[in-house]
């Protein structure tokens, strides 16, 4: 039985929290179910819904009915926008990986004082404004911009090159937000690594790339694993910056998204599509989780 | 090799990457901000020192309208957040896990968790029936919607200084004869406080940064900052966008700056 206390202590715990979780159902979670709801519905002619029960949305997320003939095929400009958005998330998680884990390993080395400056300059563009970020890549790398600019005068090329506009330019883009990302969870794994642990594996003959496979890489796996999810993830839904420096053709899937609720209307499925990238993101999540607690096991 | 010991922890090439990596990181968003000062209409050429943009876009009725919206969003939703933040703080921390708590967590981190452009979709759906069942069309969508993704943002500093908190220090207020009450006002609120402020300081700067769930729950005629910026990318970007750019940055590292030191006055 629990003690009186105890339950005052329950209930307080409860009211306490009663405020925002009225606002989160309201304004977050609680939408969420409307958007499950209308991903089963029928399309409206002009935007919309229909209240009749319908999967149309779920099986049209793959494939598509021929208006002639009424033949049943796959969807090949969804699964070209599909592979667009799984293909740039990974290779910027990759990216970011590739630049983020030496960024990381050099402020976490650095003396305290200049270690907190470091980790100050990566905290500023976290923080700074996704959009105005993305703007200061666009500058760089449009047409007009400042490496065309720069390559142009030195005489390396007689053209501007066309980047924005390309799925280089998203990817390059992507790659410049999510960087601090990266960087900052793997910053908090190697501050952690026993740098004693080095020496003694040098001392006992170990090569510089057998101390990195060896001895680094997995103790700051955990490190590793929460970068790449807080990368992959907001990867995979972007929408902002697919949208500045992809143009319209380059859509990843937050893009095609919003075209079912503009000129696609075809909200359910929106609603279909933004379920399955819930989905997906949650899938990664968990699994970031289990390994999260898996690293925790193994670490001591 | 002699240097071994004394390298250790030098990998080598990590301290190239990362130099890139930092120089990558601020050229764009430093020629952004030159560029903004750049006295020429030509946005790649350089026309001398000037503060045309700044003036331009100050005197820009669009942009004062998007400004003091921004700021009226930002400052009611992250007030909102904030209180509902505190409370739920000290609801969650320092009594012992109850049973629902971790339903509580995951109810005020889930805003961190689903991707925005899924909110944005699910508040365009709910907010536009709202919208026609009530006529209403005002700003108070926006503050809701802000409010509640801001919730997370304002809750992690404050449990965060709630669970670095002495307890002992409301015993001996309990002990003295205060009344639960008193203890909180007299005791526990102030020790909360910086907490608080930068739980506050975090959420105005997310809400003043949204793009996405804004674009997507705003009626005609309500842009914020960020969403006049978007929606300028259609036209060419004028170097006034830059010098909105640019004053935002400026506001965002002050607050930053202010946060950081909030933060570290607790260690």
């Amino acid at each position: 039985m629990p003690s009186p206390q105890d339950r005052a202590r329950v209930r307080n715990g409860w009211l306490l929290s009663a405020p925002a979780l009225v606002l989160l159902a309201m304004a977050a979670a609680g939408p969420l179910l409307v958007v499950l709801v209308y991903s089963f519905l029928e399309a409206g002619q002009y935007g919309g819904v229909e209240w009749a029960f319908s999967t149309d949305a779920w099986f049209g997320i793959l494939f598509s009915k021929d208006i002639f003939t009424d033949e049943t095929m796959l969807a090949d400009a969804h699964l070209a926008i599909f592979w667009r958005s799984v293909k740039l998330s990974l290779l910027t998680t990759l990216i970011t990986f590739a630049v983020g884990f030496p960024t990381a390993w050099f402020i976490a080395t650095r003396a305290p004082r200049a270690r907190a400056m470091w980790l100050f300059l990566i905290t500023i563009p976290f923080w700074t404004n996704l959009l105005i970020r993305t703007f200061a890549i666009n500058e760089v790398i449009r047409n007009e911009g400042i490496l065309n600019s720069l390559l142009l005068w030195a005489g390396v090329i007689s053209a501007p090159i066309q980047i924005i506009y390309t799925d280089t330019a998203v990817l390059i883009g992507m790659a410049y937000v999510y960087l601090p990302l990266m960087v900052l969870p793997l910053f908090a794994a190697i501050d952690r690594f026993d740098m004693k642990l080095l020496e003694a594996a040098y001392d006992l003959y170990a090569s510089r790339l057998q101390v990195l496979r060896r001895v680094i890489l997995p103790i700051v796996k955990p490190g590793i694993v929460a970068g790449s999810i807080l990368v992959f993830v907001p990867s995979l839904g972007a929408y902002v910056t697919p949208r500045v420096l992809g143009g319209g053709k380059n859509m990843m899937i937050g893009n095609f998204i919003e075209l079912q609720f503009g000129q696609g209307r075809n909200w359910p499925l929106g609603a279909a599509l933004s379920m399955l990238l819930l989905v997906i993101v949650m899938v990664a999540l968990l699994a970031y989780v289990r390994a999260a607690n898996k690293g925790a096991g193994h670490g001591h | 090799m002699a240097t071994r010991a004394f390298a250790a922890t030098t990998i080598p090439g990590f301290a190239i990457v990362a130099g890139i990596a930092f120089f990558a990181l601020y050229a764009p968003i430093l020629t952004l901000v030159a560029y903004s000062f750049n006295d020429s209409n030509a946005i790649s050429q350089w026309g001398g020192f000037s503060l045309r943009w700044y003036e331009a876009a100050w005197a820009n009725t669009a942009v004062q309208e998007a400004t003091l919206r921004s700021l009226t969003i930002a400052c009611s939703a992250s007030a909102i957040a904030t209180v509902c933040a505190t409370m739920a703080a000290l609801g969650t921390t320092r009594r012992g896990a109850f049973r629902g708590q971790t339903f509580i967590y995951v109810m005020i981190n889930q805003p961190l968790m689903v991707p925005e452009i899924v909110t944005a979709v699910a508040l365009l759906i709910v907010f536009a029936s709202v919208k026609v069942a009530t006529g209403y069309n005002g700003l108070m969508y926006l503050i809701i919607a802000h409010a509640a993704f801001c919730i997370p943002f304002a809750y992690l500093p404050i449990r965060a200084r709630l669970e670095g908190m002495d307890l002992s220090l409301e015993t001996a207020a309990a002990d003295l004869y205060a009344n639960p009450w008193q203890t909180f006002r007299h005791v526990t609120l102030p020790l909360m406080g910086p907490g608080i402020i930068a739980g506050a300081m975090l959420a105005f700067v997310i809400s003043l940064d949204d793009v996405v769930i804004t674009e997507f729950v705003k009626s005609a005629g309500q842009d914020t900052l960020p969403t006049y910026m978007l929606g300028q990318l259609r036209r060419a970007i004028t170097p006034e966008v830059n010098a909105i750019s640019s004053a935002l940055l400026a506001l965002t590292v002050l607050l930053l700056t202010a946060f950081f030191l909030l933060t570290r006055k607790r260690d």
